[in-house]
C-alpha cells in the first residue's frame, strides 16, 4: 500500500510528540449541510483525522447515541451517495485532514463494493472501519481497498487474545482501534492505567499507531489515555452534545455547530497536555 | 443473479467458514469473533460426544413429549379433495411450539460452555417462553428482548415468561420488533460477552447458530420419515412449512432435501402485499445483503438501508430469512411463495372448524398454500405440513382482527 495521508498524519504528530485526536461525527445528522459545516470546522478546532459515519438502520454495536444519530441522519434522506458527496465537499477545502469512512457492510455491499471503493478513492476517503467485517472476511472489502490504497482499520478489543491478536493485525492498515471496553459506542469509561497496558502490549506485536475509543467523554479522560496511547477517539459525548443544542423537532439551530465545535477545542487541549 | 449448479447434495452445507454457497458467514464485531469461535469448538465437541445425544435425547422425550405425532387430517383431506394431508403436530410440544426443540439443545451446549447468563430475542414470544422454560429448568437467570410492540401485541407469552422468571426488555428502536430485539440482544452480548450465551431462536445469526439451530431442529424431519414410512410406507410427495427466519421450516426439511421426489415449499409471509413494504417475503421480494451476522435475502431499500416489515403473525415479522434457505432459494430446491394475512386468518379459521385445531398465525400461512395445492394434488398423494405452534397467544391478535372485542 501506499503511504496515505492517516500515515503522514500521524508521523508528523509522533515528531511533535502528542497522540491525535479522532473525532466521529455521523454524515447527515442532524441534515447534510449541518453535519458538512461541522466537517469543514473540526480540523481548525483541533481534529487530526475525522471518522465520518455511515449512518445504517441496524447499528448493532452502537450505543442510543450514536444510533439516534443515524436514525435523524436517514429520516433527512442521507444516503451512502450523499455520504460519498459530503467527504468530496470537504475534501475541496481541506487537502490534509484524513478522512475514514466508519460504519456497516450491507449499505456497501448494496452499492457494489467496486463502485464504492471507485467512489471512496475519488471524492479523498482514507479508510474505512467497518464494523461487521472480522478478518475471516477480508476478501469482501479488506483487500479490495487496500489495493486501491484505502486503508482498513481493524477493531481489537479486550476480548481479543494472543492467540488472536496476530489474526486481527495481518492486513490491518492506518492504524489500529483499540476498543477500550467490552461493549456498544458510548458505554463505561475506560481505566486509563489498563487501556496503557493493552495498547502497549497491542504495539508490541505492530509497528502501526494503536488510538483507544469507546468511553472517552471529558478533556481529562482524553488527556488521561492519551497518555498511553497515539490517538484518542471522541464519538458518542460529540454526538450527544450535537443531539442536545437541536430543537424539539430535532433540528439544528444556531448553537449545534458552536457547541460541537467548541467541545472538540477543549478535547484538543486535553490531548495537547498528554503530548506535554 | 445466476443460478449456481445442481451440488450432488444439498444437505452438506456450511462449509468450515459457514457458507451456504454464497449465504451464511460470520459478520459481527471483533468482539464477537472469539466467542463465536468458541461456540463453533463447543458444538463440534459435543457432536462427537454421544451423552450429550443421550442427554438431549432424554429431554426431548421426556420434557417436550417428543416424538409429536404424525396426524392424519381426515376432515381437512375429504374437504379439500385432493392430496392426503398429514400434520407434524409439534404444536403440542412443552411450551407449544417447535422452538423448544432449539433451546433444550442449545441449553445443553451453554451448560457445557460453562456459561453463567442467558439472552435471547424474540417476535411472537414463542421462542422467549422456550428460552425462559429451559432456564428455569436449569437455573440460569435470562433475559429476553422483545420489540414494544410485540410485547403490546402478545401480552399472554409477555406474562408467561415473567411467570418462568425471565427478565423481559422491551426495545423502542426502530418499530419494536423482532429485527429490533435481535440488535438489542447483539448489544448486550457484546457488552457482557465473558459470561453471557446467546441463545437465538431461529436458524439465522452468524455461523455456526444457522447449522446447530438447523440440526436441533432436524427432530421434526426425521422423525416425519420415520412416522410416515409407518403410516403410509413410504416418503411424502410434498413437504409445507411456514418460513420466518426458517428455523420450523428448515427442521422438517433438512432430512428430505436429498429426496429427489419430494416437492419441498416455504411460505413467507406476504403481508398485506408485495407492492409495498407491509410484508414479510425476504424470499420472493428482497435481495442478498448482510444483517444480523449473515449474508441472506432481505427486505431493504435502494440504500441498503432494512425494513421493518409486516405480518399478522409476530413470529413472521422478520425482514431477513436464514442463510439456507437463501441458498435453497437459488438452487431451486425449495420452492418459496408468500401468503397474505388475509388468507391466513382464513385458513386458521378453517382448521378450528374442520380438525378442532387451533394453530397459531405462522403454521396458518402454511396451511393457506396446502389449501390452494391440495386439491390440485392426485388423492394418493401425500402432503405434510409442519403444524409448528398452537394458536392460544393469537386468540387476541385474530380476535381484533375479525372485529370480536375481546
Amino acid at each position: 500500500m501506499k503511504k496515505t495521508r492517516i500515515d503522514t498524519r500521524f508521523a508528523e504528530l509522533k515528531e511533535k510528540g502528542r497522540p491525535a485526536l479522532v473525532t466521529f461525527v455521523m454524515a447527515g445528522d442532524p441534515d447534510y449541510q449541518t453535519s458538512l459545516d461541522i466537517i469543514s470546522g473540526l480540523p481548525a478546532a483541533g481534529a487530526d483525522l475525522i471518522e465520518v459515519g455511515m449512518p445504517f438502520s441496524d447499528p448493532m454495536a452502537d450505543g442510543p447515541a450514536i444510533q439516534k444519530a443515524g436514525q435523524r441522519a436517514l429520516a433527512n434522506g442521507q444516503t451512502l451517495k450523499k455520504t460519498l458527496k459530503l467527504v468530496g465537499e470537504f475534501r475541496k477545502v481541506d487537502k490534509t485532514t484524513p478522512i475514514v469512512l466508519m460504519g456497516y457492510y450491507n449499505p456497501i455491499y448494496n452499492m457494489g463494493v467496486e463502485v464504492f471503493i471507485k467512489k471512496a478513492k475519488s471524492v479523498g476517503v482514507d479508510g474505512l472501519i467497518i464494523v461487521d467485517l472480522p478478518p475471516e472476511a477480508d476478501d469482501e472489502l479488506c483487500l479490495p481497498a487496500m489495493e486501491a490504497d484505502i486503508s482498513f482499520i481493524r477493531l481489537t478489543t479486550p476480548t481479543t487474545d494472543d492467540k488472536r491478536l496476530p489474526t486481527v493485525l495481518n492486513n490491518t492498515s492506518g492504524f489500529v482501534y483499540y476498543v477500550s471496553i467490552t461493549g456498544i459506542t458510548g458505554a463505561a469509561a475506560p481505566d486509563p492505567k489498563k487501556v496503557a497496558a493493552s495498547v502497549a502490549h497491542i504495539k508490541a506485536k505492530t509497528d502501526l499507531p494503536v488510538a483507544v475509543g469507546f468511553g472517552v467523554r471529558t478533556a481529562e479522560q482524553a488527556e488521561a489515555i492519551g497518555r498511553g496511547a497515539d490517538g484518542v477517539v471522541v464519538g458518542s459525548a460529540i454526538v450527544s452534545v450535537l443531539e442536545a443544542s437541536l430543537n424539539k423537532k430535532g433540528e439544528a439551530t444556531a448553537k449545534t455547530v458552536k457547541n460541537v465545535l467548541k467541545l472538540v477545542k477543549e478535547l484538543a487541549k486535553g490531548v495537547a497536555k498528554a503530548g506535554s | 443473479m445466476n443460478k449456481p449448479a445442481t451440488p450432488n447434495s444439498f444437505r452438506t452445507g456450511p462449509d468450515e467458514n459457514g457458507h451456504f454457497g454464497i449465504f451464511g458467514g460470520r459478520y459481527v464485531a471483533e468482539t464477537l469473533m472469539p466467542n463465536i469461535l468458541e461456540l463453533e469448538q463447543a458444538y463440534k465437541d459435543a457432536k462427537a460426544d454421544p451423552e450429550f445425544a443421550a442427554e438431549l435425547a432424554h429431554l426431548n422425550k421426556h420434557y417436550t413429549g417428543r416424538p409429536s405425532p404424525l396426524y392424519f387430517a381426515e376432515r381437512m383431506t375429504e374437504h379439500l379433495g385432493g392430496a392426503k394431508i398429514y400434520f407434524k403436530r409439534d404444536e403440542l410440544n412443552h411450551t407449544g411450539s417447535h422452538k423448544i426443540n432449539n433451546c433444550l439443545g442449545q441449553i445443553l451446549l451453554a451448560k457445557r460452555m460453562g456459561k453463567k447468563r442467558i439472552i435471547a430475542e424474540t417476535g411472537a414470544g414463542q421462542h422467549g417462553v422456550a428460552s425462559a422454560t429451559v432456564a428455569a429448568r436449569f437455573g440460569f437467570p435470562c433475559v429476553v428482548y422483545m420489540g414494544k410492540t410485540d410485547v403490546e401485541r402478545q401480552s399472554p407469552n409477555v406474562f408467561r415468561m415473567k411467570l418462568l422468571g425471565a427478565d423481559i426488555v422491551p426495545v423502542t428502536a426502530g418499530a419494536g420488533t423482532l429485527k429490533d430485539a435481535m440488535n438489542e440482544a447483539l448489544r448486550d452480548w457484546v457488552t457482557n460477552v465473558e459470561d453471557t450465551y446467546y441463545l437465538i431462536g431461529t436458524a439465522a445469526g452468524p455461523h455456526p447458530y444457522p447449522e446447530l439451530v438447523r440440526d436441533f431442529q432436524s427432530v421434526i424431519g426425521n422423525e416425519t420419515r420415520e412416522q410416515l414410512m409407518e403410516a403410509e410406507g413410504r416418503a411424502p410427495d410434498m413437504l409445507v412449512a411456514a418460513v420466518g427466519g426458517g428455523s420450523n421450516a428448515i427442521g422438517l426439511f433438512h432430512p428430505f432435501l436429498d429426496d429427489k421426489d419430494v416437492q419441498i415449499v416455504g411460505v413467507e409471509a406476504g403481508g398485506l402485499g408485495l407492492k409495498g413494504k407491509e410484508h414479510c417475503a425476504s424470499l420472493t421480494a428482497g435481495r442478498p445483503g448482510v444483517l444480523h451476522g449473515n449474508r441472506t435475502y432481505l427486505l431493504q431499500d435502494d440504500d441498503g438501508q432494512i425494513f421493518e416489515g409486516h405480518s399478522i403473525s409476530a413470529g413472521l415479522d422478520y425482514p431477513g430469512i436464514g442463510p439456507e434457505h437463501s441458498y435453497l432459494k437459488e438452487t431451486g430446491r425449495v420452492e418459496y411463495v408468500p401468503i397474505m394475512d388475509n388468507e391466513a386468518l382464513e385458513a386458521f379459521q378453517l382448521l378450528c372448524r374442520i380438525e378442532g385445531i387451533i394453530p397459531a398465525l405462522e403454521p396458518s400461512h402454511a396451511l393457506a398454500e396446502v389449501v390452494k395445492r391440495a386439491p390440485k394434488m392426485g388423492k394418493d398423494q401425500i402432503i405434510v405440513m409442519n403444524l409448528c405452534g398452537r394458536g392460544d397467544k393469537d386468540v387476541f391478535t385474530v380476535g381484533k382482527a375479525l372485529g370480536f372485542n375481546l
